[in-house]
């Protein structure tokens, strides 16, 4: 992970995320909302923009955008849409149905998982473009020769989420984009898969000098397909941006193009003049305004989000490692652990076994009062934690119970004089070795830790033994 | 015969919807060519329609309240398989892929349909002069205008090629072509009768009506196609109201308000018609007085910012990439050019530069959003009409049809033959032309009715005391 | 803001709308549309900032339909009136600048 790019300076990032709803048919017609199937064979005379066609809302998907805007604390307000006219082959109407001055949701906010919080500017819907592909010349656009267009996505209904410029660095903005994923996924309204492209990211990137309250001028940054590439961009454009004011120039406010192969951004200054969107309300359509019980309803159906989950979690496992309930909840075993901590679990070594030792899928059928017993074998000594590993291993692979998996095994605690004898014995054959450790290296510790484990085929506990060799050494 | 005999007849099997298409054809292919009242006639898809009502009315089933009638549509009207051009090259030689609600219901009512009519392209000008493949010809005088921008249509009746026909009105597009036409032409509620097919030109001013040689006729043809739509968002939520029984129950007791708005500037002889026409409602029983509507002389400016704007946008998908005319360019931005360059006509192209301008950055408040305003000031100005009156009474057309080419010189001059009819379109009203008489020059001349939102079944009765009055 | 439009607002509106004028076509329209926006200073010189904008004649709200399935159209009917057409999408000229 790359740092700050300089002190003297600080990034301002906002990000603009265009998430596509996973609703059976399109925003304004019932052609199927799908990916993948062969062009223009989910078109009609509306999504094709044919003369005459006219739209008509669809519920679900105004239900997805305030579930959206529920999801991330906005005001869900009475909304209407706007033409945004400009001319492209993707555009069958050469304009865009969206909303401008008065979006469906306003005013929200998310946080990251290490608590920062990050506002929502807005988060509206309208329909995306088609696809086009650039034919001859490699591909790119300024060397094809033609281009091919298919409208199976146009009409598809997408939200678009835009942040405050709240960000001060790449890794935020990943983070960000992972918590907005989760979220969008937690609500079902999304497959928010961003190699299929139903989630976006465009950047909104400026620099300033360090504890200026200004902002600096922005480029937005577009092409950015992956997280790895929103990371690379980020670092990219602001450093950019550095150079050029450190060098005495300007940032021209325009759009930039990511290139991931040349690890740069270019700018896309076309022969056309800045876009003159001349926005419009959509004369076609009437304004949409839920009610009051629709809102409850929305809100009621929200699932326990992220955020909330990873709260209850650091507080009932005590843990503050942020990283470590992240994997918990990512991998879907919060429950799980949660009711082993119930239990009477110790909920370190519970998260410990959920971060290291399971996966969802195979955790998907343990019950939390086996893993509570199995913790408190390791708890009161029984088991050392390599031979829980291995118990719990099996109670995935096939059931049954900690005690009597752990017997099977022959795993039992060590007595405390037996490898007491063992490491008496480590101490005798390795003279050397135990020098070493007297004189304060500490590295060396591993070396007898693995020779007690060889010499106990794994039954030693890793801790008392070095428990009983720092004795050894310091007296 | 009205339509509803004529129904009748074909339902009882005393006429054959053959017979009767057959009639229409031949007189279009004897006089059309004089006129270009069509831009399209359907001659196998009529027979072949005409053949199924028959087909229906052996086999025992009821066709429908339109079984055998006639119709022309205005082609801006979506026909599947059947060339729809809008009056433009752009769109010369293209098929929709679906049809028009309003062509589904007319079928389902047993109506059969002749073909599609010629119109000023995009239905912008209100002569019919603007059509890309030549005027059409006013039938009381062929050196003069059968008025726009659906002076086929209106023609198509006038001359008696078919009994029925529909148009569409955004600013007196159905209206002022019947005025000049000598029939009656109805502008419903906005939203009464569903957009989906049709081409849009404004968004929130186009409204379909029919055109008809009676208030009866135009009366069954609204029933028929008024109604909700789901495909049209704009479509109000109510099925068609009954205007047809109501027709007979004169005007006794109504308020009408002789509006100086829609007087004021009218040539001295159309002035006369309507002080008539006023007379004759007082004669029938309802209380005439003077009204205004002060805010509707702003309509004009409002108008030619909002519709253009709306417009400029509606047309912009006529790019050459989907369907339509494509001239080839070196790149996308220069076929969008040259291509919009030959398939659009001056008027087409003048409304979308007045409309991007007026929606244009730093131009918006100033021409849009003001226009939007006035637009609320004339619908209170409407609002404060009618409450002391039921309807309101005026001139449809300044002047009577006037010569072609007379008025192509200076759009502006043009565009002032709908300043009686925009406001309702502003407004989102009901109003309707009825034929009272002739000018000094001998030809028609319509007199309007206008009737607050959804109020048609007010509207029409009085119409048809009108019309009765001249008999 | 009853000024008539410059000929470079017209060049401006031109290729907004992507429309290629003559610059015959260009000194006309200037003018033309010069003579409309002046006669719309009478709706420009009303002081009427606080009336509210209609959009709609329409009081309607909330039209939504459900999230079910439709019949699409035959690709074939739809591609048969393209003007070019190429692996069953619609083919266009190059595309120089991307889409905002």
């Amino acid at each position: 992970m790359t740092t700050v790019v300089d002190t003297d300076w600080e990034m301002v990032i906002g990000l603009e995320v265009h998430c596509e709803l996973s609703t059976q048919t399109k925003l304004f017609c019932g052609c199927r909302n799908a990916f993948g199937d062969e062009p223009n064979t989910n078109v009609c005379p509306v999504c094709l923009g044919l003369p005459g066609s006219l739209p008509v809302v669809n519920e679900r998907a105004v239900e997805y955008a305030m579930r959206i805007g529920e999801a991330l604390h906005c005001t869900v307000e009475p909304s209407i849409f706007h033409r945004k006219n400009y001319f492209y082959p993707d555009m069958p109407k050469d304009y865009q149905v969206s909303q401008y001055d008065m979006p469906i949701n306003a005013r929200g906010w998310l946080e990251l998982p290490d608590g920062t919080r990050i506002g929502i500017t807005r988060a509206h819907m309208e329909e995306d473009t088609g696809k086009t592909s650039h034919v001859g010349g490699g591909g790119r656009i300024h060397d094809a020769g033609y281009a091919l267009v298919d409208y199976n996505r146009a009409g598809v209904p997408l939200v678009e989420i835009v942040s405050d410029p709240d960000i001060r660095s790449a890794a935020h903005a990943k983070d960000y984009v992972d918590e907005l994923r989760a979220i969008l996924s937690a609500i079902e309204v999304s497959d928010v898969k961003m190699e299929e492209g139903s989630l976006r990211v465009d950047s909104n990137v400026s620099v300033r000098p360090a504890g200026s309250s200004e902002f600096g001028t922005r480029c937005e940054i577009k092409n950015l397909n992956s997280l790895r590439s929103l990371v690379h961009a980020i670092e990219y454009e602001a450093r950019r941006q550095i150079q050029l004011l450190q060098d005495g120039e300007q940032v021209v406010q325009e759009t930039r193009h990511w290139n991931e192969e040349e690890g740069r951004t270019h700018s896309m200054r076309s022969k056309e003049e800045a876009f003159d969107y001349r926005y419009f309300p959509e004369p076609d359509l009437v304004p949409v305004e839920p009610s009051a019980e629709w809102l409850d309803r929305v809100r009621a159906s929200i699932p326990v989000l992220p955020a909330e989950r990873r709260a209850a979690l650091a507080a009932e496992a005590g843990t503050s490692s942020t990283a470590d309930v992240a994997v918990v909840i990512d991998r879907g075993l919060d429950r799980l652990v949660r009711a082993a901590i119930t239990a009477g679990a110790d909920p370190e070594r519970v998260v410990t076994h959920a971060v290291h030792n399971l996966a969802h899928e195979t955790a998907a059928n343990l019950e939390p009062e086996k893993l509570a017993s199995l913790v408190k074998l390791e708890t009161d000594g029984t088991l050392t934690a390599t031979q829980a590993k291995k118990v719990l291993a099996e109670m995935l692979e096939h059931g049954g119970d900690p005690a009597s998996i752990a017997a099977e095994l022959g795993f039992e605690a060590m007595d405390q004089d037996a490898l007491m004898s063992v490491v008496d014995q480590l101490v005798a054959d390795n003279p050397a070795e135990f020098d070493r450790l007297k004189s304060g290296d500490q590295k060396v510790m591993g070396f007898f830790v693995g020779q007690a484990m060889k010499a106990t085929q794994g039954k030693a506990d890793g801790r008392v033994v070095t428990a009983l060799l720092r004795e050894r050494a310091s007296s | 015969m009205t339509l509803a005999e004529t129904a009748r007849a074909v339902r009882a099997g005393e006429r054959s919807a053959r017979e009767i298409v057959d009639e229409h054809l031949a007189l279009i292919a004897d006089r059309d060519g004089a006129l270009h009242a069509f831009n399209h006639v359907m001659t196998d898809d009529a027979r072949a329609a005409a053949d199924e009502v028959d087909r229906r009315v052996a086999a025992g089933d009821d066709p429908g309240s339109l079984a055998g009638v006639g119709v022309a549509l205005k082609d801006n009207m979506c026909t599947r398989g059947v060339p729809t051009t809008c009056s433009s090259r752009i769109l010369e030689h293209w098929h929709p892929p679906y049809d028009a609600t309003i062509l589904s219901r007319l079928a389902a009512a047993g109506a059969v349909m002749v073909g599609k009519t010629n119109l000023d392209e995009f239905a912008m000008g209100s002569s019919t002069e603007n059509s890309a493949f030549g005027p059409t010809c006013n039938p009381h005088d062929p050196t003069r205008v059968p008025g726009g921008s659906s002076g086929g249509s209106a023609a198509a009746v006038a001359a008696g090629f078919v009994p029925a026909a529909f148009g569409s009105d955004t600013g007196g597009s159905i209206r002022q072509p019947a005025a000049l036409c000598g029939v009656v032409g109805v502008k419903p509620t906005y939203g009464r009768v569903s957009r989906y097919g049709l081409v849009a030109f404004a968004s929130s001013l186009d409204q379909i009506g029919p055109f008809a040689a009676s208030v009866e006729d135009a009366a069954l043809l609204f029933e028929v196609v008024a109604g909700h739509d789901p495909l049209d968002s704009t479509s109000v939520p109510e099925p068609a109201p009954s205007v047809v029984d109501g027709l007979g129950d004169g005007v006794e007791g109504l308020r009408v308000g002789l509006t100086k708005e829609f007087v004021e500037g009218a040539d001295a002889d159309v002035v006369a018609r309507v002080e008539e026409a006023a007379r004759a409602l007082e004669k029938a029983g309802a209380i005439v007085s003077e009204a205004s509507v002060p805010a509707a002389v702003y309509g004009l400016s409002a108008y030619y910012l909002i519709a253009p704007a709306e417009a400029s946008s509606n047309l912009a998908r006529y790019d050459g990439v989907r369907y339509g005319l494509r001239v080839d360019g070196d790149d996308i931005t220069d076929m969008y050019t040259a291509t919009r360059a030959a398939g659009f006509g001056a008027e087409v192209k003048r409304r979308i530069m007045l409309g991007t301008y007026a929606l244009s950055a730093g131009y918006y408040d100033a021409y849009y959003g003001q226009a939007q305003r006035v637009r609320t000031l004339i619908i209170r100005d409407f609002e404060a009409a009618y409450a002391d009156h039921d309807l309101l009474l005026g001139a449809t057309s300044p002047t009577t049809a006037f010569e072609i080419g007379a008025k192509t010189e200076n759009p502006l001059t043009m565009y002032l033959s709908d300043v009686f009819t925009i406001p309702s379109n502003l407004a989102g009203h009901p109003a309707i032309s009825v034929p009272y008489g002739t000018g000094d020059d001998g030809l028609p001349v319509g007199v309007q009715v206008l009737a607050p939102a959804l109020a048609e079944p007010l509207m029409f009765r009085a119409a048809a005391a009108l019309e009765r009055s001249l008999s | 803001m009853a000024e008539p439009i410059s000929r470079e607002d017209a060049a401006h509106v031109a290729r907004l709308a992507r429309l290629d004028l003559t610059e015959d076509e260009l000194e006309r329209f200037t003018g033309q549309l010069g003579a409309v926006l002046e006669h719309a200073a009478d709706i420009a010189a009303l002081d009427i900032a606080d009336v509210p904008p209609t959009a709609h004649p329409l009081p309607l709200v909330n039209v939504l339909r459900d999230d079910v399935p439709v019949a699409s159209l035959d690709r074939e009917e739809v591609l048969a009136q393209a003007p070019a057409a190429e692996d069953g999408r619609f083919k266009v000229p190059r595309i120089l600048g991307e889409a905002p």
